[in-house]
Protein backbone atom coordinates (compact mmCIF):
# COMPACT_ATOMS: atom_id res chain seq x y z
CA UNK A 1 0.00 0.00 0.00
CA UNK A 2 1.42 3.68 -0.66
CA UNK A 3 2.17 6.03 1.62
CA UNK A 4 -0.62 7.88 1.11
CA UNK A 5 -3.24 5.12 1.69
CA UNK A 6 -1.77 3.80 4.77
CA UNK A 7 -1.24 7.71 6.19
CA UNK A 8 -5.37 8.20 6.11
CA UNK A 9 -5.86 5.04 7.73
CA UNK A 10 -4.09 6.55 11.03
CA UNK A 11 -0.79 3.96 9.95
CA UNK A 12 1.81 5.47 12.49
CA UNK A 13 5.09 4.50 10.38
CA UNK A 14 3.58 6.28 7.23
CA UNK A 15 2.93 8.87 9.03
CA UNK A 16 6.61 9.31 10.86
CA UNK A 17 8.31 8.14 7.31
CA UNK A 18 6.46 11.20 5.41
CA UNK A 19 7.29 13.66 8.13
CA UNK A 20 10.95 12.76 7.26
CA UNK A 21 10.18 13.25 3.19
CA UNK A 22 8.86 16.61 3.57
CA UNK A 23 11.24 18.01 5.77
CA UNK A 24 13.96 16.82 3.02
CA UNK A 25 11.49 18.26 0.76
CA UNK A 26 10.79 15.28 -1.48
CA UNK A 27 8.46 15.27 -3.93
CA UNK A 28 7.30 11.77 -2.39
CA UNK A 29 5.66 13.62 0.47
CA UNK A 30 4.38 16.58 -1.50
CA UNK A 31 2.38 14.60 -3.69
CA UNK A 32 0.94 13.27 -0.59
CA UNK A 33 -0.32 16.58 0.81
CA UNK A 34 -1.49 17.82 -2.49
CA UNK A 35 -3.64 14.73 -2.73
CA UNK A 36 -5.29 14.28 0.43
CA UNK A 37 -5.13 18.28 1.08
CA UNK A 38 -9.19 18.61 0.94
CA UNK A 39 -9.06 16.10 4.07
CA UNK A 40 -6.84 18.68 5.88
CA UNK A 41 -8.16 21.70 7.92
CA UNK A 42 -10.08 19.95 11.22
CA UNK A 43 -7.01 19.87 13.29
CA UNK A 44 -7.50 22.79 15.44
CA UNK A 45 -3.59 23.64 15.48
CA UNK A 46 -2.42 24.91 18.76
CA UNK A 47 0.89 27.47 18.90
CA UNK A 48 2.86 27.05 22.40
CA UNK A 49 5.66 29.20 22.74
CA UNK A 50 7.67 31.52 25.36
CA UNK A 51 10.96 31.93 26.59
CA UNK A 52 13.77 28.77 26.79
CA UNK A 53 13.04 26.71 30.25
CA UNK A 54 9.56 28.66 30.52
CA UNK A 55 7.47 25.21 30.26
CA UNK A 56 6.60 24.64 27.34
CA UNK A 57 6.83 21.23 26.93
CA UNK A 58 6.24 19.88 30.50
CA UNK A 59 2.65 22.45 29.46
CA UNK A 60 2.28 20.54 26.46
CA UNK A 61 2.09 17.26 28.36
CA UNK A 62 -0.42 18.48 30.57
CA UNK A 63 -2.40 19.82 27.98
CA UNK A 64 -2.53 16.83 25.64
CA UNK A 65 -3.45 14.21 28.79
CA UNK A 66 -6.17 16.39 29.36
CA UNK A 67 -7.52 15.59 26.10
CA UNK A 68 -6.96 12.47 26.30
CA UNK A 69 -9.39 11.86 28.79
CA UNK A 70 -11.55 12.95 26.47
CA UNK A 71 -10.22 10.38 24.42
CA UNK A 72 -9.16 13.09 21.35
CA UNK A 73 -6.23 11.99 19.33
CA UNK A 74 -3.39 14.76 19.51
CA UNK A 75 -0.62 15.28 17.10
CA UNK A 76 2.69 17.22 18.78
CA UNK A 77 5.44 18.78 16.70
CA UNK A 78 8.67 19.78 19.23
CA UNK A 79 10.77 21.87 17.38
CA UNK A 80 14.37 23.27 18.95
CA UNK A 81 17.45 24.47 17.45
CA UNK A 82 19.66 23.08 15.31
CA UNK A 83 23.57 24.09 15.69
CA UNK A 84 24.78 26.60 13.05
CA UNK A 85 27.82 25.83 13.03
CA UNK A 86 27.88 21.57 12.54
CA UNK A 87 24.26 21.10 11.75
CA UNK A 88 23.43 18.96 14.25
CA UNK A 89 20.79 19.10 17.14
CA UNK A 90 19.86 17.68 20.35
CA UNK A 91 16.30 17.40 20.58
CA UNK A 92 14.91 17.28 23.91
CA UNK A 93 11.11 18.23 24.24
CA UNK A 94 10.29 14.19 25.12
CA UNK A 95 11.89 14.10 28.15
CA UNK A 96 9.02 16.01 29.30
CA UNK A 97 6.07 13.58 27.25
CA UNK A 98 7.94 9.83 28.63
CA UNK A 99 4.31 8.95 29.69
CA UNK A 100 2.85 10.12 26.14
CA UNK A 101 5.45 7.55 24.30
CA UNK A 102 3.12 4.61 24.15
CA UNK A 103 -0.69 6.34 24.02
CA UNK A 104 -1.97 5.34 20.58
CA UNK A 105 -3.71 8.52 20.08
CA UNK A 106 -0.98 10.50 20.48
CA UNK A 107 1.91 11.27 18.12
CA UNK A 108 5.16 13.28 19.02
CA UNK A 109 7.32 14.29 16.24
CA UNK A 110 11.11 16.62 17.15
CA UNK A 111 12.19 18.49 14.26
CA UNK A 112 15.18 20.76 14.47
CA UNK A 113 15.17 24.45 12.73
CA UNK A 114 17.87 23.36 9.94
CA UNK A 115 18.94 26.44 9.51
CA UNK A 116 15.59 28.09 9.77
CA UNK A 117 14.94 31.46 11.68
CA UNK A 118 11.36 32.39 13.46
CA UNK A 119 11.03 29.35 15.77
CA UNK A 120 9.77 26.69 13.55
CA UNK A 121 11.45 24.45 11.42
CA UNK A 122 10.66 25.45 7.47
CA UNK A 123 8.90 21.68 7.24
CA UNK A 124 6.64 22.49 10.14
CA UNK A 125 4.12 23.79 8.71
CA UNK A 126 3.66 20.53 6.08
CA UNK A 127 4.16 18.42 9.04
CA UNK A 128 1.12 20.22 10.02
CA UNK A 129 -0.66 18.79 7.05
CA UNK A 130 0.55 15.79 7.29
CA UNK A 131 -1.10 15.14 10.83
CA UNK A 132 -4.22 16.79 9.58
CA UNK A 133 -4.38 14.07 6.92
CA UNK A 134 -3.60 11.60 9.91
CA UNK A 135 -6.53 12.05 11.52
CA UNK A 136 -5.43 13.78 14.52
CA UNK A 137 -8.29 16.76 16.16
CA UNK A 138 -6.11 18.66 17.94
CA UNK A 139 -2.10 19.95 16.51
CA UNK A 140 0.40 21.19 19.16
CA UNK A 141 3.26 23.22 17.98
CA UNK A 142 6.01 23.51 20.45
CA UNK A 143 8.46 26.46 19.18
CA UNK A 144 12.18 26.85 20.19
CA UNK A 145 12.66 28.67 23.54
CA UNK A 146 12.19 32.65 22.07
CA UNK A 147 13.28 35.76 22.34
CA UNK A 148 11.29 38.88 21.33
CA UNK A 149 10.76 38.49 17.59
CA UNK A 150 10.21 34.65 16.18
CA UNK A 151 7.10 35.04 15.54
CA UNK A 152 6.38 32.45 12.69
CA UNK A 153 3.98 30.52 14.94
CA UNK A 154 1.36 32.90 14.52
CA UNK A 155 1.51 32.24 10.63
CA UNK A 156 1.67 28.80 11.27
CA UNK A 157 -1.58 28.38 13.94
CA UNK A 158 -5.05 29.04 15.10
CA UNK A 159 -4.18 29.59 18.79
CA UNK A 160 -0.89 30.91 20.18
CA UNK A 161 -0.44 30.23 23.47
CA UNK A 162 2.11 32.57 25.20
CA UNK A 163 3.93 31.16 28.21
CA UNK A 164 5.44 33.50 30.14
CA UNK A 165 7.29 32.65 33.57
CA UNK A 166 7.62 35.30 36.77
CA UNK A 167 11.03 37.45 37.08
CA UNK A 168 12.26 37.74 33.36
CA UNK A 169 11.82 41.96 33.12
CA UNK A 170 9.80 44.32 33.80
CA UNK A 171 6.46 46.33 32.05
CA UNK A 172 8.96 47.73 29.56
CA UNK A 173 9.21 44.10 28.11
CA UNK A 174 5.77 43.68 28.38
CA UNK A 175 5.28 46.33 25.87
CA UNK A 176 7.98 45.90 23.42
CA UNK A 177 6.40 45.01 20.05
CA UNK A 178 7.05 41.32 18.24
CA UNK A 179 6.35 38.17 20.55
CA UNK A 180 4.27 40.22 23.05
CA UNK A 181 1.98 40.91 20.45
CA UNK A 182 1.15 37.65 19.18
CA UNK A 183 -0.52 35.74 21.76
CA UNK A 184 -3.87 34.81 22.01
CA UNK A 185 -3.82 33.41 25.83
CA UNK A 186 -0.87 34.39 28.11
CA UNK A 187 0.12 31.60 30.49
CA UNK A 188 2.12 32.62 33.36
CA UNK A 189 3.44 29.35 34.19
CA UNK A 190 5.79 28.86 37.34
CA UNK A 191 2.93 30.54 39.30
CA UNK A 192 4.19 29.33 42.53
CA UNK A 193 7.58 31.51 41.84
CA UNK A 194 7.73 34.88 43.53
CA UNK A 195 6.36 37.75 40.98
CA UNK A 196 3.97 35.44 39.23
CA UNK A 197 1.16 37.91 40.37
CA UNK A 198 3.56 40.94 39.15
CA UNK A 199 3.53 39.42 36.07
CA UNK A 200 0.18 38.46 35.39
CA UNK A 201 -0.67 41.96 36.16
CA UNK A 202 1.88 43.50 34.27
CA UNK A 203 0.36 41.40 31.68
CA UNK A 204 -3.02 42.67 32.02
CA UNK A 205 -2.32 46.35 31.84
CA UNK A 206 -0.29 45.67 28.40
CA UNK A 207 -3.07 43.81 26.74
CA UNK A 208 -5.76 47.10 28.21
CA UNK A 209 -3.97 49.03 26.54
CA UNK A 210 -5.63 48.48 23.28
CA UNK A 211 -8.87 48.08 22.57
CA UNK A 212 -11.25 44.69 21.81
CA UNK A 213 -14.18 44.39 19.14
CA UNK A 214 -13.92 40.38 20.05
CA UNK A 215 -12.05 38.54 21.63
CA UNK A 216 -9.58 39.75 24.34
CA UNK A 217 -6.50 37.30 25.55
CA UNK A 218 -7.18 35.92 28.57
CA UNK A 219 -3.98 35.65 31.40
CA UNK A 220 -3.78 32.48 33.32
CA UNK A 221 -2.07 31.71 36.09
CA UNK A 222 -0.74 27.85 36.08
CA UNK A 223 1.85 25.57 37.26
CA UNK A 224 2.61 22.65 34.60
CA UNK A 225 4.56 20.69 36.93
CA UNK A 226 2.18 20.97 39.81
CA UNK A 227 -0.89 20.77 37.24
CA UNK A 228 -2.76 23.27 38.84
CA UNK A 229 -4.20 25.33 36.55
CA UNK A 230 -3.91 23.59 33.03
CA UNK A 231 -7.28 22.90 32.97
CA UNK A 232 -8.29 26.55 32.64
CA UNK A 233 -6.07 27.63 30.22
CA UNK A 234 -7.06 24.30 27.99
CA UNK A 235 -10.55 26.17 28.48
CA UNK A 236 -9.29 28.79 27.24
CA UNK A 237 -7.74 27.07 24.37
CA UNK A 238 -11.09 25.48 23.19
CA UNK A 239 -13.47 29.05 23.79
CA UNK A 240 -11.04 30.64 21.40
CA UNK A 241 -11.72 28.81 18.41
CA UNK A 242 -15.30 28.94 19.17
CA UNK A 243 -14.97 32.80 19.22
CA UNK A 244 -13.04 33.14 16.30
CA UNK A 245 -16.34 30.63 14.77
CA UNK A 246 -19.32 32.88 15.56
CA UNK A 247 -17.23 35.58 13.62
CA UNK A 248 -15.25 35.80 10.10
CA UNK A 249 -12.24 35.69 12.15
CA UNK A 250 -11.50 31.50 11.71
CA UNK A 251 -11.72 32.37 8.10
CA UNK A 252 -9.65 35.42 7.97
CA UNK A 253 -7.06 34.00 10.22
CA UNK A 254 -7.01 30.85 7.85
CA UNK A 255 -7.01 32.72 4.46
CA UNK A 256 -4.21 34.96 6.26
CA UNK A 257 -2.02 31.79 7.26
CA UNK A 258 -2.74 30.09 3.94
CA UNK A 259 -0.90 33.21 1.59
CA UNK A 260 1.85 33.47 4.13
CA UNK A 261 2.01 29.52 3.38
CA UNK A 262 2.39 30.01 0.01
CA UNK A 263 4.44 33.38 -0.31
CA UNK A 264 6.91 30.93 2.19
CA UNK A 265 6.67 28.22 -0.51
CA UNK A 266 7.46 30.47 -3.60
CA UNK A 267 10.00 31.97 -1.65
CA UNK A 268 11.99 28.61 -0.77
CA UNK A 269 11.53 27.94 -4.51
CA UNK A 270 12.80 31.21 -5.54
CA UNK A 271 16.13 30.45 -3.63
CA UNK A 272 16.73 26.88 -5.10
CA UNK A 273 16.39 28.52 -8.68
CA UNK A 274 18.80 31.54 -7.45
CA UNK A 275 21.54 28.28 -5.97
CA UNK A 276 21.20 26.69 -9.35
CA UNK A 277 21.39 29.46 -11.27
CA UNK A 278 24.26 30.74 -9.93
CA UNK A 279 25.89 27.71 -9.91
CA UNK A 280 25.64 27.06 -13.58
CA UNK A 281 27.39 30.53 -14.24
CA UNK A 282 29.99 32.05 -11.83
CA UNK A 283 28.79 31.00 -8.72
CA UNK A 284 27.71 32.46 -5.38
CA UNK A 285 31.08 32.03 -4.15
CA UNK A 286 32.77 34.18 -6.82
CA UNK A 287 30.26 36.39 -6.99
CA UNK A 288 30.51 37.36 -3.41
CA UNK A 289 34.61 37.56 -3.23
CA UNK A 290 33.86 40.32 -5.57
CA UNK A 291 31.61 42.31 -3.12
CA UNK A 292 34.35 41.41 -0.15
CA UNK A 293 36.77 43.04 -2.53
CA UNK A 294 34.89 46.02 -3.66
CA UNK A 295 35.44 44.87 -7.05
CA UNK A 296 31.55 44.52 -7.48
CA UNK A 297 28.48 45.73 -5.05
CA UNK A 298 25.62 43.50 -3.47
CA UNK A 299 22.72 45.58 -5.45
CA UNK A 300 24.46 45.45 -8.56
CA UNK A 301 25.00 41.50 -7.81
CA UNK A 302 21.34 41.01 -7.18
CA UNK A 303 20.30 43.14 -10.15
CA UNK A 304 22.61 39.93 -12.31
CA UNK A 305 21.50 37.36 -10.74
CA UNK A 306 17.65 38.24 -11.09
CA UNK A 307 18.90 38.90 -14.80
CA UNK A 308 19.50 35.42 -14.83
CA UNK A 309 16.90 34.12 -13.63
CA UNK A 310 14.11 36.21 -15.83
CA UNK A 311 15.93 35.10 -19.25
CA UNK B 1 20.42 19.84 -1.41
CA UNK B 2 22.45 19.32 2.17
CA UNK B 3 21.81 16.04 2.68
CA UNK B 4 19.69 15.26 5.52
CA UNK B 5 21.38 14.75 9.10
CA UNK B 6 21.38 11.23 10.62
CA UNK B 7 18.54 10.87 13.27
CA UNK B 8 19.79 9.30 16.57
CA UNK B 9 17.58 8.32 19.54
CA UNK B 10 19.73 7.85 22.61
CA UNK B 11 17.58 6.07 25.30
CA UNK B 12 18.47 5.31 28.94
CA UNK B 13 16.28 1.80 29.53
CA UNK B 14 15.49 0.63 33.13
CA UNK B 15 16.27 1.85 36.43
CA UNK B 16 19.28 3.20 36.78
CA UNK B 17 19.53 7.30 37.26
CA UNK B 18 23.07 8.34 35.87
CA UNK B 19 22.73 9.63 32.46
CA UNK B 20 25.79 11.40 32.34
CA UNK B 21 27.32 9.18 29.68
CA UNK B 22 24.21 9.45 27.83
CA UNK B 23 24.28 13.23 27.62
CA UNK B 24 28.19 12.89 26.51
CA UNK B 25 27.49 10.93 23.49
CA UNK B 26 24.41 13.28 22.33
CA UNK B 27 26.31 16.26 22.43
CA UNK B 28 29.37 14.58 20.84
CA UNK B 29 26.78 12.76 18.14
CA UNK B 30 25.37 16.56 18.11
CA UNK B 31 28.66 18.17 17.30
CA UNK B 32 29.44 15.43 14.50
CA UNK B 33 26.40 16.73 12.79
CA UNK B 34 23.62 14.27 13.96
CA UNK B 35 20.24 15.00 15.46
CA UNK B 36 19.36 13.43 18.27
CA UNK B 37 16.12 12.87 20.19
CA UNK B 38 16.94 12.42 24.04
CA UNK B 39 14.32 10.57 25.82
CA UNK B 40 15.24 10.60 29.24
CA UNK B 41 15.84 8.29 32.09
CA UNK B 42 13.94 5.05 32.49
CA UNK B 43 12.61 4.25 29.47
CA UNK B 44 10.61 1.09 28.96
CA UNK B 45 11.27 -1.02 25.95
CA UNK B 46 8.09 -0.03 24.87
CA UNK B 47 8.63 3.33 25.01
CA UNK B 48 12.48 3.75 23.21
CA UNK B 49 10.37 1.49 20.44
CA UNK B 50 7.32 3.85 19.90
CA UNK B 51 9.14 7.29 19.95
CA UNK B 52 11.60 5.68 17.81
CA UNK B 53 9.12 4.99 15.16
CA UNK B 54 7.19 8.35 15.79
CA UNK B 55 10.59 9.92 14.99
CA UNK B 56 11.99 8.16 11.90
CA UNK B 57 15.42 7.30 13.55
CA UNK B 58 18.01 5.98 12.01
CA UNK B 59 20.12 4.43 15.19
CA UNK B 60 19.12 3.67 18.64
CA UNK B 61 21.47 4.04 21.16
CA UNK B 62 21.42 3.40 24.52
CA UNK B 63 22.62 3.10 28.18
CA UNK B 64 23.05 0.83 30.67
CA UNK B 65 24.56 1.27 34.14
CA UNK B 66 22.06 -0.97 36.01
CA UNK B 67 22.88 -4.92 34.48
CA UNK B 68 19.90 -5.26 33.06
CA UNK B 69 21.41 -5.23 29.56
CA UNK B 70 20.88 -8.86 29.18
CA UNK B 71 17.30 -8.20 29.47
CA UNK B 72 16.63 -4.44 28.37
CA UNK B 73 18.51 -4.33 25.37
CA UNK B 74 17.62 -7.63 23.05
CA UNK B 75 14.04 -6.85 24.21
CA UNK B 76 14.18 -3.46 22.34
CA UNK B 77 15.52 -4.93 19.10
CA UNK B 78 12.64 -8.00 19.38
CA UNK B 79 9.94 -5.04 19.72
CA UNK B 80 11.49 -2.96 16.95
CA UNK B 81 11.22 -6.49 14.73
CA UNK B 82 7.90 -6.94 15.34
CA UNK B 83 6.94 -3.15 13.94
CA UNK B 84 8.76 -4.12 11.32
CA UNK B 85 11.39 -1.59 12.13
CA UNK B 86 14.42 -4.08 12.36
CA UNK B 87 16.36 -1.75 9.56
CA UNK B 88 16.76 1.05 12.35
CA UNK B 89 20.85 0.39 13.84
CA UNK B 90 20.80 -0.48 17.21
CA UNK B 91 23.50 0.23 19.65
CA UNK B 92 24.80 -0.04 23.34
CA UNK B 93 26.90 1.08 26.07
CA UNK B 94 27.40 1.46 29.86
CA UNK B 95 29.18 -0.88 31.60
CA UNK B 96 29.19 -4.13 30.37
CA UNK B 97 31.19 -7.55 30.90
CA UNK B 98 33.31 -8.35 27.91
CA UNK B 99 31.33 -12.10 28.48
CA UNK B 100 28.16 -10.81 27.70
CA UNK B 101 28.56 -8.77 24.79
CA UNK B 102 28.89 -12.03 22.07
CA UNK B 103 25.46 -13.00 23.39
CA UNK B 104 24.09 -8.73 22.56
CA UNK B 105 25.51 -8.91 19.19
CA UNK B 106 23.91 -11.89 18.49
CA UNK B 107 20.69 -10.67 19.59
CA UNK B 108 20.96 -7.95 16.75
CA UNK B 109 22.30 -5.27 19.07
CA UNK B 110 25.09 -3.99 16.72
CA UNK B 111 27.63 -2.59 18.75
CA UNK B 112 28.42 -2.32 22.36
CA UNK B 113 30.61 0.60 23.58
CA UNK B 114 31.80 0.33 27.25
CA UNK B 115 33.75 2.90 29.45
CA UNK B 116 36.52 4.12 27.79
CA UNK B 117 35.52 4.19 24.42
CA UNK B 118 36.66 7.79 22.63
CA UNK B 119 33.46 9.04 20.87
CA UNK B 120 35.01 9.32 17.76
CA UNK B 121 34.89 5.26 17.40
CA UNK B 122 31.09 5.50 18.18
CA UNK B 123 30.36 8.15 15.73
CA UNK B 124 32.54 6.82 12.74
CA UNK B 125 30.92 3.27 13.70
CA UNK B 126 27.26 5.03 13.01
CA UNK B 127 28.00 6.93 9.89
CA UNK B 128 29.83 3.45 8.36
CA UNK B 129 26.59 1.15 9.56
CA UNK B 130 23.64 3.01 9.42
CA UNK B 131 21.41 2.47 6.62
CA UNK B 132 19.49 5.76 4.76
CA UNK B 133 16.19 5.39 4.10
Amino acid sequence: MELGERLIKGDKRACARLISLIENNDNRAIEVIKKHYNKTGNAHVIGITGPPGGGKSTLTDKLVKLLRKNDKKVGVIAVDPTSPFTGGSILGDRVRMSDLATDPGVFIRSMGTRGHLGGLSKATKGAVNILDIYGVDYIFIETVGVGQSEVDIVKSSDTVVMVMVPGLGDDIQAIKAGIMEIGDIFAVNKSDLDGADKTALELEMMLDFKKYDTWRPPVTKLSAVKNEGVNNLLDNIINHKEDMLKNENFKLRREKNAKLEILNLVEEELMEMVHKITDEHEGLDTIAKKVALRKSNPYTSRDEIIKLIKK
Amino acid sequence: MAERPIRVLVAKPGLDGHDRGAKVVARALRDAGMEVIYTGLRQTPEQIVSAAIQEDVDVVAMSILSGAHNHLFPKVVKLLKKENADDILVVGGGVIPEDDIPSLKEAGIKEIFTPGTPTTETIDFIKKNVKRK
